[in-house]
């Protein structure tokens, strides 16, 4: 199978004052596409930092990331926003829906900076889908947690992405709520057969995909593959 | 990967579509930083579009504002020669002598230094004499009737048929002169006109030695006449018979460019009312931007690049500097049909108000120009953040690197330069005005980071905690102290200049203290007149100050060369006054208070050996371009006298005393004829009327000056000037409250956080008002208290180096502006913490979140 992600011997560290922070040291793995994974990890283990570096959201300091074939070093800070837009989603935590901008507006984003016509129809079916066909017209700020949430899922398939990253997508979300969303999130995944990466520490919902690889200060524990529920 | 696909598909109309988006939902933000630079365009338009109203009218009405093609002039009547040109240009169609005078109003019993002007023929040629009754215009001539000016008749009581004495003769008044041509508001309050007929001069006895007489002859030329060719031909022998030609286009050109310059510093106090406006917007902005960096992280995260996250902001910023100004450029040509009322008291003319274009347009482009200027720094915020934001919190805004800093502060210094320049079209004036803007500025902004600093170090950690929270707010993240000083404190330097340079004009307009100073002064007195004039002052109880002969001459000759021959000299650079002026020339053997000697010596005496040493004033030399030891000849009435120059004298003319440019050492002019200036000193203005009414019948000639109405005048001037420079600051104040009111409202989210906050914590509405109140009243006072200071340090730095007095400054700036602008200060920030008080905390929370 095509691996959609591949990463060797990734490192990325900070500075804090004259001191060098490693937090991820010599991270390598892959994923095949249209499998779901998760990356789990205490706090501070360098989980959201791995899922920053793999979606091309940040550098690294040395290592490389391929996704989609293509190699995120080779590409300037615009390539990788336009790779991002084609072929990656995200969901995060505290949802990261624009304020100023409608439901509707918020979802159709991804179709309208690849130029599409018809970005607002396409964004209204998967609102459809997510429930919230009659809140299309709100505001985040008049929405519910959960309710933020699914429209945060109808934008990141709405540009039908090959893979799609989520960090903590229910960590803001009561149970019931967290349950209905990543029931959602897998039903999705299924039905265009997106990639799923999950950055999660709740370790009942990394058990629902079939890789799971663990962090702990910033060093690779294990990558194991989970039988099939 | 295509590169260049994305953009091309989204476009422009996508960025547009998102600016609307994000602007729909900020639009009361936005409405503010548009509202920061509407008063700004709207004043620069509106002067702009009167200037060129006014040159246009100029231009248009020169001919009426002359009353003719052209004129002859002279300061004495015309010699042969001149008279002898006047036939050549087929005689003249009217012609008028003027000089001041006293006139006497029998019924009120008052007397007045008037401008009389003889009239004869047909004057004025174009243009009319507006009279009331209308007739009166007209029929004056034939009546032998004066026409007085019609304020002055409104002054002392006045009607048509009362009488008004000038010299020996009396005349029925014929009607009230509301306006001549040659007569504007201001020289009419100082020596308000009155007209008679020419035929009459004569009888009035006063075309005698010692007036300042002033001869015109008008014009009216043929349709194809070349007046600058005129000009160029007949000019220069004129010149040699002291006399000139002057055309309406000269007119037009004196009057235009005088309107110019005040129209200039119009337009730079507009200017700043506008630059005040960008600060506000680009703190504004700052604020706003920063709020939208985890929106643009979001969109680049779904793949927006750092073009297109930027353009959506820009564009959103553009389109407010457009509309705001458009909406300036409309109201500025509301504003400008008011200024034919605002500066009525300066124009000779009525000004016809039309809608001119460039103006309005510039005002629109200036809009868009400094919104999006002053906004770039914060808006390159946007291009730097990073997608990764919406992963991590970043504690401070992207800083855009060194050399876009540079790059940017750079083109705003330039664009103001270039404005100015425009505006003053002088490269040094524009850099002085760019340099002062920036000191006010950056001194302004240093006291701000100062004070924070200041606050931060020396923590009053033993204050109550109201007092301790108030504190902690003007250094927090996100905070508006500097923006807020630098607006209140702009305000309040201007306002504060402005009545501080009107006390340094006073008090160098001021007489010199003391009793011992004239306060009266008694010009023409002849000769033979000296002895009844002090035979009429002394019996009143006050004393002859001063007697100083005056002896009038012309130069003849400069280091050896005929005036005539220097006149012909294209290569010369003597400045031609020098070369036609009748001097009015003293003699005495001591300095006097307003004088300094700069190089030579004073000579008391002349010992009747070679050239008579004389002193000039350093001016004279200057433009006379001689020194010590150059050889002068004057003609002293038909005598030439040789004299050198000894010595040098620095003159301070804004002295309220005689000074002279030229002063003969004793034992030369005694025995030319000559007139006499004597001076004393009223106690009152009743005892200053008696003496005037007094020496009036008994010297009709005497020409008299009040000087304690001079002052009067200076002030009453100085009182129009300075509505008129209030009403332009009122701009920049106003510009400087919705500055305010914009940085309140833009940090009105943080606020209300950081309320409810306190609230949950169990904080009652009353403190977290006292709060809010103390921290406005820091800023008020600060940023006030500092902008009259600034302006104090500005206008003692002009008193001492500009002008060289000092000045005691009105109370005015310190117990009304500082008082009142922190009032306002404290006004607007509590109306804004009383509208987060009355609303409950989640509510407040959710609405203000978008």
């Amino acid at each position: 199978m095509t691996k959609i992600l591949n990463v060797s011997h990734l490192r990325k560290s900070y500075t804090s004052g004259n001191k060098e922070l490693v937090v991820l040291d010599d991270i390598s793995f892959g994923i095949d596409e249209g499998a779901t994974f998760s990356i789990v990890g205490p706090s501070g283990s360098g989980k959201t930092t791995l899922l920053g570096l793999c979606a091309g959201l940040d550098k690294a300091d040395s290592g490389e990331v391929l996704l989609c074939g293509v190699a995120l070093s080779n590409l300037n800070e615009d390539e990788r926003a336009q790779l991002r837009n084609r072929e990656i989603g995200f969901i995060f935590q505290d949802f990261q829906l624009i304020p100023t901008l409608t439901a509707l507006e918020n979802v159709s984003v991804p179709l309208e900076l690849q130029g599409e016509k018809g970005a607002s129809a396409t964004a209204m079916e998967l609102l459809k889908k997510v429930g919230l066909a009659d809140r299309s017209h709100h505001y985040p700020s008049q929405l519910s947690g959960g309710e933020q949430q699914r429209v945060a899922l109808a934008r990141a398939f709405c540009n039908r992405p090959r893979i799609l990253f989520a960090d903590e997508p229910t960590g803001n979300l009561d149970e019931e709520t967290g349950n209905k969303v990543v029931q959602l999130l897998f039903d999705l995944n299924k039905e265009a057969g997106t990639t799923l990466v999950i950055v999660t520490h709740d370790l009942e919902l990394a058990r629902k995909t079939q890789h799971i690889l663990r962090l702990k200060g910033g060093k690779m524990l294990s990558n194991e593959s989970l039988p099939s529920t | 990967m295509n590169k260049e696909g994305l953009t091309k598909k989204t476009g422009i109309l996508w960025v547009a579509l998102m600016a609307y988006r994000d602007g729909r939902a900020s639009s009361r933000r936005l409405i503010l930083f548009m509202a920061a630079i509407v008063l700004g365009i709207m004043a620069v338009v509106a002067i702009q579009s009167f200037s060129a109203n006014l040159k246009e009218n100029i231009s248009l009405q020169s001919k009426s504002l002359m009353g003719a093609d052209f004129l002859i002039d002279s300061n004495q009547f015309p010699t042969d020669r001149v008279l002898g040109i006047i036939d050549s240009l087929g005689g003249s169609d009217g012609m008028e002598v003027n000089f001041a005078s006293m006139a006497a109003f029998p019924k009120a019993d008052a007397t007045k230094l008037v401008r009389v002007r003889g009239i004869a023929g047909d004057f004025p040629i174009y243009g009319a004499l507006e009279t009331e009754p209308l007739d009166a215009a007209i029929n004056y001539s034939r009546e032998g009737s004066a026409l007085v000016d019609a304020t002055a008749m409104l002054q002392y009581n006045l009607r048509v048929g009362d009488s008004v004495k000038i010299g020996e003769m009396t005349f029925a008044i014929g009607g009230a002169l509301k306006s001549a041509p040659g007569s504007t508001a201001i020289s009419s309050s100082v020596a308000p006109p009155v007209i008679i007929p020419y035929e009459y001069v004569e009888q009035t006895g006063l075309l005698q030695m010692g007036s300042r007489l002033e001869y015109n002859y008008y014009f009216k030329a043929d349709e194809d006449t070349d007046l600058l060719a005129l000009d160029e031909k007949v000019d220069p022998i004129l010149d040699a018979e002291n006399a000139d030609l002057d055309s309406h286009l000269d007119t037009s050109r004196r009057l235009g460019r005088r309107y110019d310059n005040f129209g200039k510093f119009l337009n730079l106090v507009a200017f700043i009312a506008l630059l005040l406006g960008c600060v506000g917007i680009a703190s504004s902005v700052n604020i706003y931007i920063r709020e939208k960096l985890k929106s643009v992280a979001i969109l680049k995260c779904m793949g927006a690049t750092r073009k297109q996250s930027f353009y959506i902001f820009l564009f959103q910023i553009a389109a407010m500097g457009f509309i705001g100004g458009v909406i300036g450029a409309l109201g500025g040509v509301l504003l400008q049909q008011l200024f034919p009322y605002i500066l009525q008291d300066f124009l000779p003319f009525e000004v016809t108000i039309s809608w001119v274009w460039p103006p309005i347009l510039q005002g629109i482009l200036l809009g868009i120009s400094m919104s999006v200027l002053f906004a770039l720094l914060p808006l390159l915020g946007t291009w730097f953040v990073s997608p990764l934001q919406v992963l991590r919190i970043q504690e401070h805004a992207p800083k855009p690197p060194r050399p876009f800093l540079i790059l940017i502060l750079s083109s705003i210094m330039l664009f103001v330069f270039l404005f100015s320049l425009s505006l003053l079209e002088n490269w040094r004036y524009a850099l002085s005005f760019v340099l002062g803007i920036m000191v006010t500025f950056a001194i302004l902004s240093g006291i701000a980071g100062l004070f924070m600093w200041g606050i931060k170090k020396y923590f009053p950690s033993s204050w109550g905690f109201c007092a301790r929270q108030s504190l902690l707010s003007l250094f927090r993240p996100q905070n508006q102290t500097r923006t807020l000083i630098l607006a209140v404190g702009v305000g309040t330097f201007l306002i504060s200049t402005l009545y501080f340079t009107k006390d340094i004009l006073l008090a160098k307009a001021q007489l010199e203290p003391g009793a011992n100073s004239p306060n009266i002064i008694v010009l023409d007195v002849q000769s033979d007149q000296q002895e009844g004039v002090t035979g009429l002052i002394e019996p009143k109880g006050l004393a002859v100050m001063d007697n100083i002969p005056i002896v009038t001459m012309r130069v003849q000759e400069l280091k050896g060369r005929p005036v005539n021959e220097i006149r012909l000299d294209t290569t010369s650079t003597i400045n031609g006054w020098i070369l036609s002026h009748e001097f009015r020339v003293t003699y005495r053997d001591s300095l006097i208070a307003s004088e300094t000697l700069l190089e030579g010596d004073w000579v008391t005496e002349y010992n009747g050996n070679g050239p008579i040493p004389i002193s000039l004033a350093y001016n004279v030399a200057q433009d006379a371009e001689v020194g010590l030891g150059d050889a002068i000849t004057f003609n002293v009435q038909g005598v030439l006298m040789e004299t050198v120059v000894k010595s040098i004298r620095e003159v301070d003319w804004g002295r309220m005393q005689l000074n002279f440019s030229i002063v003969f050492p004793k034992g030369v002019l005694e025995q030319a004829p000559k007139f006499h200036v004597i001076t004393t000193s009223a106690k009152d203005e009743a005892s200053s009327a008696e003496l005037q009414r007094d020496l009036v019948s008994s010297f009709p000639n005497l020409s008299i000056i009040d000087l304690r109405q001079v002052i009067n005048l200076i002030e009453d001037i100085l009182d129009k000037i300075s509505w008129v420079i209030n009403f332009m600051a009122f701009f920049s104040i106003l510009t400087g409250i919705i500055v305010l009111i914009g940085a309140v409202r833009t940090s009105k989210y943080q606020r209300i956080r950081e309320s409810v906050l306190l609230r949950t914590l169990g904080a009652k509405g009353r403190q977290i008002l006292k709060i809010a109140a103390l921290e406005y009243l820091y800023l008020g006072i600060l940023g006030s208290g500092f902008g009259i200071l600034l302006s104090l340090l500005g206008s003692e730095l002009l008193a001492y180096f500009v002008f060289e007095t000092g000045f005691t400054p009105s109370v005015i700036p310190f117990v009304v502006v500082l008082p009142g602008i922190t009032a306002l200060v404290l006004g607007i920030g509590l109306l804004n913490s009383t509208a987060v008080l009355n609303s409950p905390p989640l509510q407040v929370l959710r609405k203000e979140k978008p």
